[in-house]
């Protein structure tokens, strides 16, 4: 059986078991788009910018697991495509990417729309590809596959000139399509010798990344900490690893953690951190971070380990397998006066959201929805105070329920991610929590969102600014406001009307309650403006180089 | 995998070991001979900020190339060698102070004496 290049890829495609990929056709991938028609078991989703398509793959990678497929052709679909790219690798989330490449012969002449894919892509990705002849796809598109779901997981990008996808290769023998390696195991004596810190420890706390998420070992997260009977902050990208209304479970920590948190952690003696990286976000000034702890940091990366903080047990493996390798060495404890300790510092330091009661405010918003929604839903944002609002305070019930930018901080994720995980998971209702400045980045992602009927909810948190900015501002150059405020005020539940897109605004609603809740029920895209202060800073607040204990605002006596 | 002292010196390398107060040792890295491995492993160095003070890369055979690199031996060269061994192509690390006087050689043919 003789194919073309673009037919053995989608071919391959299908035998990864893939039936949705995003993207968008042009010269140099059209061979690929007429393979793509041609399909019965692939659907594609047409966005309208290339950064929505490699959002749209994150947003069904994330709320999956399973590695998303997004597709854009030379020249400028390349370079759109390159920011959720970035986004992918900060975030480590497992994506491939098919992009055109102007044929063969005419790569390096400076042919139309061509621009350096490979080059361009080495920094971002966590491997690319340069297919050079149709034969070479069949090693290629498998080996792609294993490698972005292979440990820690990542973007892979596949650049495919013109002329192979066009060339005829013998795909009589297809390849097995590419799997996810057996997880890594622990070294036992390094696993030893970590249960005995942790036996030993008095004030242990252990810390989920978003590596807990992809293992998905928050069960047996949860596990350890109950045996060992010490409380769980997690990160930003470790947020509904463990539900947040167990009683062991302490909230994200760092730059806008709760100040219970971040005094807490900064107290304990035995610090573990599982799937996490020291990110400065999370950690404050590094060198005061738990200076005084034992550190146990498990991670399937090897280069995370000692990077940032050098470990007195640096544990290699997958999380889960790690975490399943402590347990039964981890000694059954009651750690009364630690857990005491905590208590007291959770009830005299709670996260303070002023007007959470109350949806016409940014908190409110917030809280009114999670209280409105049962759990299964998933909880998408953007980038800015309304994320930061929502990672503070959601009410996270499982993993993969939480889909946000951490790493890259990519405003314009939110909507086409909200998108990608409302296709992936149709069961499940889809928030997206965004902001003006956020929503205004990717909006044309609307007419994807009218095309495709997905059950999205937009909770627009309106304050005519790009209010987080505004804040630092405020806090970091003595209130001198400058390029932060918008003056045009567009009407955007007009907008979404104009895609075909049901709209709500809770300001002209008598009971904004009500609305948000008709909002929520209906099925399929909706988009809710509230419009909120722009004078509501999010707090607590790690200043820029300060340590996780010197944080400003949130204090309890100063609510309103 | 990183092996600190598998693999033999080329044929033609000083035995005389290089003095370890010179401040730079050599990465010896064995990866895929195919175009881009150049790219992703210079690119590696220079995006992390870690200089590079020489390069050089042959083929030798089996569609693998030898990759020597001259870096200063500071605190961060474990974190470089473990962010390597994580690129695809790269098979093996070593480091091999050693290997440093085929550089000074080099110095001779480049036309540099190294002092500046
Ligand atoms: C693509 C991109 N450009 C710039 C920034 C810097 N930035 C971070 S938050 C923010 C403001 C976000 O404004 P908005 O989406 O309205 O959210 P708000 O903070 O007002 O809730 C900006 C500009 C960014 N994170 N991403």
């Amino acid at each position: 059986m003789h194919l073309t290049g673009a037919q053995l890829t989608v071919r391959l495609l299908e035998r990864q078991g893939i039936s949705l990929v995003a993207g968008i056709p042009g010269g140099a991938n059209l061979p690929l788009y007429d393979a793509l028609s041609q399909s019965r078991a692939i659907r594609h989703v047409l966005t309208r910018h290339e950064q929505g398509a490699g959002f749209l793959a994150q947003g069904m990678a994330r709320a999956t697991g399973k590695t998303g497929v997004c597709i854009a052709t030379s020249g400028p679909g390349v370079t759109n495509l390159l920011t959720a790219v970035a986004d992918a690798k900060l975030d480590s989330v497992p994506m491939v990417c098919l992009t055109g490449q102007v044929a063969s012969p005419l790569i390096g002449t400076d042919a139309f729309q061509e621009v350096d894919t490979y080059g361009m892509s080495i920094p971002i990705t966590k491997h690319n590809f340069l297919a050079r002849s149709a034969e070479e796809l069949l090693f290629i598109i498998p080996e792609a596959f294993r490698i972005a779901a292979s440990g820690r997981p990542g973007p892979v990008l596949v650049d495919i000139p013109r002329d192979v996808q066009l060339q005829m290769v013998d795909a009589t023998v297809l390849p097995e399509p590419g799997r996810a390696d057996t997880p890594l195991l622990p070294d036992p004596a390094e696993v030893a010798r970590a249960a005995r810190m942790i036996n030993e420890a008095e004030r242990p706390l252990l810390c989920l990344g978003g590596g807990v998420i992809h293992a998905g070992a928050g069960g047996a997260a949860l596990q350890l900490a109950r045996r060992a009977d010490m409380p769980v902050a997690a990160t930003f990208m470790g947020l509904g690893a463990v539900p947040t209304d167990d009683p062991r479970y302490l909230g994200m920590l760092g730059m806008h953690g709760a100040r219970a948190t971040n005094y807490v952690v900064a107290e304990c003696d035995c610090l573990i951190v599982a799937g996490a990286r020291f990110d400065d976000r999370a950690t404050g000034r590094a060198d005061s971070f738990c200076r005084d702890a034992r550190v146990i940091h498990v991670d399937v990366d090897q280069a995370e380990l000692n990077k940032i903080r050098c470990a007195d047990a640096p544990l290699r493996g997958d999380v889960l397998a790690t975490l399943s390798a402590l347990l039964p060495l981890v000694e059954e404890r009651d750690h009364a006066a630690w857990i005491g300790r905590v208590e007291e510092l959770k009830s005299e330091h709670p996260l303070v959201a002023p007007g959470a009661q109350d949806p016409r405010t940014p908190y409110g918003l917030v809280a009114c929805t999670g209280d409105l929604l049962d759990g299964s839903e998933i909880v998408v944002t953007d980038v800015g105070q309304h994320q930061m609002r929502t990672a503070q305070i959601y009410p996270f019930r499982r993993p993969r329920q939480w889909i946000s930018s951490g790493g890259l901080g990519t405003m314009g994720f939110g909507l086409p991610a909200a998108i990608g995980a409302a296709l992936a998971e149709p069961g499940r209702k889809v928030v997206c929590f965004s902001g003006d400045g956020s929503l205004l980045m990717n909006l044309q992602e609307l007419a994807t969102a009218a095309e495709t009927g997905a059950n999205v909810t937009i909770i627009l948190a309106n304050n005519q600014s790009l209010g987080l900015v505004r804040q630092l501002q405020d806090m970091l150059f003595e209130g001198r406001r400058y390029a932060t405020s918008f003056t045009c005020a567009p009407d955007f539940a007009a907008i979404a009307r104009g895609f075909g897109i049901k709209a709500f605004d809770l300001s002209l609603s008598h009971d904004p309650l009500q609305t948000l809740r008709t909002a929520l029920d209906y099925p399929g895209p909706v988009l809710v403006n509230a419009p909120v202060s722009a004078d509501a800073p999010v707090y607590p607040m790690v200043p820029p180089g300060a340590a996780n204990t010197e944080m400003i605002g949130g204090e309890r006596h100063v609510r309103a | 995998m990183f092996a600190p002292d598998s693999r033999p010196a080329p044929a033609d390398a000083p035995n005389t070991a290089v003095p370890q107060d010179t401040g730079f040792t050599v990465l010896d890295l064995i990866v895929s001979n195919h175009p881009g491995v150049m790219s992703h492993v210079c690119g590696l160095f220079s995006r992390r900020a870690f200089n590079v003070e020489a390069i050089l890369c042959m083929p030798v055979g089996d569609g693998l190339s030898r990759i020597l690199l001259l870096v200063p031996s500071e605190e961060r060269l474990t974190q470089m060698i473990a962010q390597a061994m994580k690129l695809r192509d790269v098979h093996e690390v070593r480091t091999d102070a050693s290997l440093a006087g085929i550089f000074d050689r080099l110095r001779k043919v480049v036309g540099w004496n190294g002092v500046s």
